[in-house]
């Protein structure tokens, strides 16, 4: 993507699709993603986030870390390192799954891309290159960063489908969630289409090469457009993963390679990852820390969804038992258009998390005009995810 | 796999292993200890390299060995026999003017001024006085600062405390000041004479990736000091001897020996050790498998890092074990003059604290010394039984030369043994004409006899950040190890190698408080 | 700075001082300043006719400010910079620019202020080490956070009963034990291993490696490979910029406007400066301190003296050995304070140019380096211990009229070359010691220069004029024993409760009323002025009735 003598002049890489991106882009609204320049908005967030529940929206992922994992161990190696089993992964299909160090501190979640019997991808947010490689010590296999050669957009909405068959790519209609296909898009040339996203709604991220980056953007732009396809930025993104009751690294829980101070670090069950460890696969990382944890009874976060009463959004806010004893405190939150409640995930402590009853209050201050509102608001813990709508799994999908 | 019919495996005879294994078929239990080489006793071994010419093969004395191991298996019941019982220490000069240190590590001094006595004197009282904090230490598990050191962990530490406390303000002082310092400038601050200075270095150096100059190095010496107070001794019919007596005690507590058994695995049921699989194909099901390999070999090799997690894999990558020390045999048609030197007594070629840390300049580049400093005996000065008639070997431990030099041994080994023959003609002229068989054995030679990874005698460098609760690592620095039923005894755990027998004697007792 | 010097005073005056500090270098300053806030009447002596010891500013070439002693600021304790109101008095702190590793093979490794760019480049070396770089950053920075607070702490006595002694020991093991063995293994382990054990334990590119380094043996009389220099890496790293750990900065108009503030802010708050007054002898008389002697004969009186010079020459030289303990005068005796570094001090007529660096680069306005493996810098320190300066010097380059607009006109710049192995006296083979000439100066310096040139051909004719100091110049100048830039050295034999020796780490000397605040008192050396700052409390912790009005003395920041 770029001079690699002259990046103190472009701190920031460019993602394939930045000559598109940055046409879109009508405010400037850029912030950096994993080290590239990416798009906050394209000029309202909240036209971006109806296009997402409404009808189709198109998402740079490009940015998003990936490794090629390949080898004979490949799935071995894998069931080694992650929580879940990988070598039960059917090829073609795809995996949410996280991975811990001996403490049974989360490093980081990702999807776990089954290309092939000896070949996988793993996408995540972090860089992992190191523990990756240590890891697989004694395994036959090799493991390459391929972040930069890989260009992806996420098409997510009601009418992706839609989009997708009009792209030429009508033959997915039976691509179930978390599979995936190669399939041949008109003059965006051959690529693959995973049926997998961060919005919690139908929706594909689709694979490609660089070079072919601007031609897979036009093509789909092009043919999106009668289904009133539109680019989005992270901020709309943002609000249709909290109402999915998605989690992000460094923004839920810290990584445990970067955690500072000690106590930060968690295990999957003090973030709701719990479900994903398969205790009856066989030796993984962090497993005898995660049963001692689990059996003595030392587990001391767990991370749950609210519902906040009002609509002010409580991004930062604290949680209090009855007003009194902090217990917790939010990590992500946003007005949902989509289910008209306030929302946020939380991490909080222990026993609370179960206990807590109707006791809990949001500690939020809303600043109008030069001045804090301190509002004590109710909060109750439910389920996630918030909003799942039907057409997320429906297979064949519909066509809005 | 079959019913255990073991409670413990233990891997490797050498005097670690054998510890271990006394102490724990005296507690009662069924013990097999399986050992690749032909004979047991590991780094104790006494052979022929040359026809007529017998020399222990890689130790060659004793300045550690655990007395409460001596007293539980009483190998002098199966013929042990010490020939030397205080080893004097001579060290050379190259104009004849030696020093001799008598007793345990210069009780007495021959050959130094009275001023330059006193200040030894003097000296040599508070590193012992230093020393004795330490001691406890070596026998007990090692203890974890903070949470988890388990029970006695607080008393340990209390009493090492309470121990410093009793020196005095001032001995107090002192040993703090001096715990990381480097032996160097206590040389040349305390004593004048450079073949004193010159020994003193050396003898905190011996088998270490440091020089006189590095800090932490003294805490060496201390770490030397702390086994029998700096008394050296040599067995009967040599270190094989020691290992041929302290096997036949270890037979008498019922516990089972087999040599020629190389272990290439430990076997697992991907949760527990469950025992180990013989070069030959051949399973053997036990309770518990113990190692005295190399906790690297042992982990990353015999379990393999398939079993173990990341966080490990990288703490036991991290161990350095970088042998610099390397041995030479030699064989003389007639008894060496070191310039009067007494052959009875350890030589040291050391001339000054400079001298060796010259000598270490050159291993940190993958070099050797051009001018080695070295540790010689005589064995036939004591048993003529080791050489034909009016013959005679000697044992030299020499260093600095590095595991992997610069350009490969096959190009370096004769340009090392003719830097060590040169240091020996000069301290000995006319010594050349005398030899008819040399044996040279590099850092890598000794690796490949003894599977001592990097050519480390101590399974892991010696030195203060690989000791205590961070021998071989933290995490299995107790002589357990993540993986249940499988522990560690050897060279590389606390309190390290050196023909002890503590760390065997140790693990065994942690097993049994854990059993 | 003439009009500065107090009005003279009559050769044996009635008046007796609450305080006369011995050295006008920073941490004299600190304590001067903290103690005449209090209302303590102050006299600063200085043998100089200027002040500031080794942070001075000088114009040595027309219209060229040279930082020519110390050269960077960062370990400055921000505390202290507010309590004494620098600001106010003329002290500006400005950041500085990564910097670069030119490579014998005409390749650079440069580093930048941006995280990315930063990861980016080490990747360009080696992608593994790229990622490795942050959870080493992140392991220092847990070092750091556990280490800064016992910077602004007086060291325990541990062999005391006295209850401050054991709750301040009681505070150190509870630190210690509250990080669990994993951590206190980390911690112990990075205490006591060489800077190269523990970088080899996350990077394999040598000149990452190399760079890496640098912190590690500044002002150090260890090479790389010897153990203990993890430590001081973490030394010259805990301080900060504004918040900004780890980070660097130029004092503006040179490291002198950092004495410059100190004493204005000392003169402000009514303490009295001398310069050109060289202490001859400190004063005991019936078992107390009662005042100096300077050298042209006259008597100084004060209730206490307090003694900024390094402890060697304080007692060794200053004092009458029979007014002394023998034992701690053995201990001062050993106490290390050999020299390992010069430095050249150069004004240019231009820029240099490195033809390895890509148009443009940022990294001129940060540190550069010319050894690109950590074997050339401890073959270095060979040469250090062989007493001889290295034919290939192990170089901390800077050019900080590249930020600071007062040191040089545009276009013309002031260099600073620390230079690290450079031994305080010669030796060939196995002859005697013998002390620098002038032409050994001359060839160290060519040296050094011609490094330089190698990498930016052309360098030598922009020279104007070249200022060499190896420690003989620092002895004589600074009057800092064997030219030892720290005021001894940074090993733990000299750290915390044994620094400077055993029993004396309490700012206290061993004759009552008098006191030590220089840097061979904890935490020692680096422009840092913590320990003024911890000599000035346990003075005035001391004064009897207490002070009058005790000036705001700030804790150490809290670590969150």
């Amino acid at each position: 993507m770029n001079d690699l003598r002259h990046h103190f002049r472009t701190p920031l890489m460019r993602s394939p699709f930045h000559p598109r991106v940055a046409a879109a882009n009508v405010l400037n609204a850029w912030a950096p993603w994993a080290g590239v320049t990416t798009a906050l908005n394209f000029g309202d967030v909240a036209m971006e986030h109806s296009a997402i529940r409404n009808s189709a929206s198109l998402y740079d992922i490009s940015p998003m870390i990936k490794y090629a994992i390949e080898g004979p161990e490949a799935a071995a190696y894998l069931d080694r390192l992650t929580l879940r089993r990988a070598s039960g992964l059917p090829v073609g299909a795809v995996q949410y799954t996280a991975w811990c160090n001996d403490a049974g501190h989360v490093l980081d979640d990702g999807t776990l891309f089954r290309l092939g019997e000896d070949r996988f991808r793993l996408c995540c947010q972090e860089r992992h290159l190191p523990w990756l490689q240590d890891s697989a010590i004694g395994f036959d296999l090799s493991i390459r960063d391929e972040t930069e050669a890989i260009a992806g957009l996420s098409l997510q909405g009601p009418t992706s489908f839609a989009v997708l068959s009009a792209a030429g790519g009508a033959d997915l209609a039976g691509l179930k969630p978390f599979r995936l296909a190669e399939v041949h898009l008109g003059p965006a040339g051959p690529v693959m289409v995973s049926r997998t996203g961060f919005t919690g709604d139908l929706g594909y991220e689709i694979w490609t090469t660089p070079d072919r980056a601007l031609d897979l953007w036009d093509h789909l732009m092009a043919e999106g457009a009668p289904h009133r396809l539109r680019p989005v930025g992270t901020e709309a993104l943002n609000i249709a993963r909290i109402e999915a009751g998605f989690i992000i690294a460094n923004m839920d829980f810290v990584c445990a390679e970067q955690v500072l101070r000690p106590d930060r670090a968690r295990q999957p069950d003090e973030i709701g990852l719990g479900w994903m460890v398969d205790l009856d696969k066989g030796r993984f990382n962090g497993r005898n820390a995660i049963r001692a944890a689990r059996a003595g009874d030392t587990l001391r976060w767990a991370l749950v969804g609210l519902d906040i009463d009002g609509n002010v959004p409580a991004e930062g806010a604290e949680l209090y038992l009855d007003g009194k004893k902090a217990v917790g405190q939010v990590t992500a939150a946003a007005w949902s258009p989509t289910t008209k409640r306030n929302l946020a995930l939380a991490q909080i402590r222990r026993p609370w998390h179960r206990d807590a009853g109707d006791r809990l209050r949001a500690e939020i201050y809303a600043l109008r005009e030069l001045q804090y509102h301190k509002l004590m608001l109710p909060a109750r813990i439910v389920d996630r995810p918030f909003s799942s709508p039907k057409r997320r799994r429906a297979t064949p999908p519909g066509m809005f | 796999m079959p019913t255990p019919s073991f409670d413990a495996i233990i891997i490797g005879g050498g005097v670690n292993g054998l510890a271990c294994a006394g102490r724990l078929a005296q507690a009662g239990q069924k013990v097999l200890v399986l050992d690749a080489a032909d004979t047991p006793g590991g780094g104790a071994l006494t052979g022929e390299f040359a026809p007529g010419y017998r020399v222990d093969g890689l130790a060659h004395l004793v300045t550690h060995l655990d007395t409460r191991m001596l007293a539980a298996l009483k190998p002098e019941r199966h013929g042990l026999d010490w020939a030397v019982d205080a080893m004097a220490t001579t060290a050379l000069s190259s104009d004849g003017g030696h020093l001799t240190l008598n007793g345990a590590y210069g009780e007495a001094v021959q050959g130094l001024e009275e001023a330059e006595a006193q200040r030894w004197t003097a000296l040599r009282g508070r590193l012992l006085r230093h020393t004795e904090i330490l001691r406890p230490l070596r026998e007990i598990t090692p203890p974890l600062p903070g949470k988890g050191g388990g029970k006695g962990n607080l008393l340990a530490l209390g009493r090492a405390g309470l121990n410093l406390r009793r020196l005095g303000r001032e001995e107090m002082q002192e040993f703090l000041r001096m715990i990381l310092i480097n032996v160097h400038d206590v040389v040349q601050e305390d004593l004048t004479d450079d073949r004193l200075r010159g020994l003193i270095a050396f003898d905190a150096t011996l088998g270490a990736f440091l020089g006189p100059r590095s800090p932490n190095s003294l805490f060496l010496l201390w770490h030397r000091l702390s086994g029998d107070a700096g008394r050296i001794r040599w067995p009967r019919g040599g270190m094989g001897a020691l290992a041929t007596a302290l096997a036949e005690a270890v037979r008498a507590t019922g516990a089972e020996l087999r040599c020629a058994a190389r272990v290439d695995r430990v076997l697992s049921d991907g949760d527990r050790a469950t025992g180990v699989r013989l070069e030959s194909g051949e399973e053997i099901a036990a309770r518990c498998v113990i190692s005295t390999a190399n906790p690297r070999t042992t982990f990353m090799d015999l379990l393999g890092a398939r079993q173990i997690e990341t966080g490990l894999v990288r703490r036991l990558t991290n161990i350095r074990m970088r042998g610099t020390a390397a041995k030479l045999h030699l064989a003389l048609k007639g008894a060496p003059d070191f310039r009067g030197a007494d052959l009875r007594h350890r030589l040291v070629i050391a001339p000054s604290s400079d001298a060796v840390e010259n000598a270490f300049n050159h291993v940190k580049y993958g070099e050797f010394s051009p001018a080695p400093v070295m540790e010689i005996t005589c064995p036939t000065a004591h048993d003529p039984g080791f050489a034909p008639d009016g013959h005679h070997v000697l044992s030299i431990v020499a260093q600095y030369a590095p595991y992997s030099p610069r350009g490969g041994w096959e190009a370096g080994r004769d340009a090392l043994q003719a830097a060590i023959l040169k240091q020996l003609e000069a301290h000995a002229p006319g010594i050349g004409e005398l030899i008819t068989a040399v044996e040279l054995l590099t850092p890598a030679d000794i690796a490949a006899r003894h599977g001592l990874v990097g050519g480390s005698w101590h399974q892991g460098d010696l030195a203060v950040e690989q000791m205590l609760f961070m021998r071989p690592a933290v995490g299995i620095a107790r002589y357990a190890t993540p993986v249940p039923g499988l522990w560690l005894a050897g060279a590389g755990s606390h309190p390290g190698g050196g023909i002890s027998g503590t760390a065997g004697w140790n693990a065994a007792n942690e097993i049994l408080g854990a059993a | 700075m003439k009009d500065t010097v107090a009005p003279s005073t009559p050769r044996a005056s009635n008046r007796i001082w609450d305080a006369i500090v011995v050295g006008a270098g920073h941490n004299g300053l600190v304590t001067a300043s903290y103690l005449a806030r209090s209302g303590l009447d102050v006299l600063v002596v200085e043998k100089n006719d200027w002040i500031g010891g080794a942070a001075v500013s000088r114009e040595l070439y027309p219209g060229i400010t040279y930082s020519n002693c110390s050269y960077v600021c960062s370990l400055f304790r921000p505390e202290i910079m507010r309590d004494l109101d620098l600001p106010a008095h003329g002290l500006q702190v400005l950041p500085y620019e990564g910097g670069a590793v030119f490579q014998r093979d005409g390749g650079y490794l440069a580093t930048y202020r941006d995280h990315e760019a930063n990861r980016r480049e080490i990747a360009r070396h080696s992608p593994r080490d790229a990622e490795n770089y942050d959870r080493y950053a992140r392991d220092l920075m847990r070092h750091c956070r556990f280490i800064r607070p016992l910077l602004m702490r007086t060291p325990p006595d541990p062999a005391s009963f006295k209850p401050r002694d054991l709750s301040e020991m009681a505070y150190l093991a509870r630190q210690f034990l509250a990080l669990g063995a994993d951590d206190a293994a980390d911690m112990v382990r990075f205490w006591t291993m060489s800077i190269s054990d523990y970088l080899d334990e996350y990077f394999e590119n040598d000149t990452l490696k190399a760079y890496m380094t640098v912190a590690a043996i500044t002002g150090t009389a260890l090479g790389p490979m010897s153990p203990g220099t993890a430590y001081v890496l973490l030394h010259h790293y805990m301080g900060d910029v504004d918040g900004n750990i780890g980070a660097w900065g130029y004092a503006r108009g040179g490291m002198g406007a950092v004495s410059q503030a100190l004493a204005a802010s000392f003169r402000a708050a009514g303490g009295t400066l001398r310069e050109n007054a060289p202490v001859a002898r400190i004063l005991v008389r019936s078992g107390r301190t009662e005042g100096v002697v300077l050298d042209d004969g006259e008597e100084i009186r004060a209730r206490r003296v307090i003694s900024n010079m390094d402890v060697k020459r304080t007692f060794l030289t200053c004092m009458d050995p029979s007014d002394l303990p023998e034992d701690f005068l053995g201990r001062v005796r050993s106490f290390k304070s050999r020299g390992s570094s010069g430095k050249l001090n150069i004004a240019l007529d231009g820029a240099p140019e490195f033809p390895a660096l890509p148009d443009g680069s940022p990294c001129l306005r940060g540190d550069l380096h010319f050894t690109d493996s950590i074997e050339r810098a401890e073959r270095a320190y060979d040469d250090w211990k062989a007493g001889r300066w290295s034919a290939d010097p192990f170089q901390d380059t800077m050019i900080p009229s590249m930020i600071d607009p007062t040191m040089a006109p545009p276009g013309k710049h002031f260099m600073s070359c620390f230079v690290q192995y450079c031994p305080p006296k010669l030796r060939n083979g196995s002859d005697g010691e013998r002390d620098w000439t002038d032409n050994d100066r001359d060839a160290f310096g060519k040296a050094v220069i011609d490094q330089i040139e190698d990498h930016a051909p052309g360098f030598k004719q922009r020279i104007l004029h070249v200022e060499v100091r190896t420690p003989r110049e620092l002895e004589a100048e600074v009057g800092l024993t064997d030219g030892n830039i720290f005021q001894g050295e940074l090993t733990f034999d000299q750290l915390l409760f044994n620094r400077p020796v055993p029993g004396y780490a309490q700012y206290r000397g061993p004759v009552p009323d008098l006191w030590m605040c220089g840097s061979s008192t904890h935490p020692g050396g680096g422009v840092m002025g913590a320990p003024g700052r911890n000599a000035a409390a346990e003075i005035l912790r001391s004064v009897r009735g207490g002070v009058g009005n005790r000036t705001e003395m700030r804790d150490a920041y809290p670590v969150l």
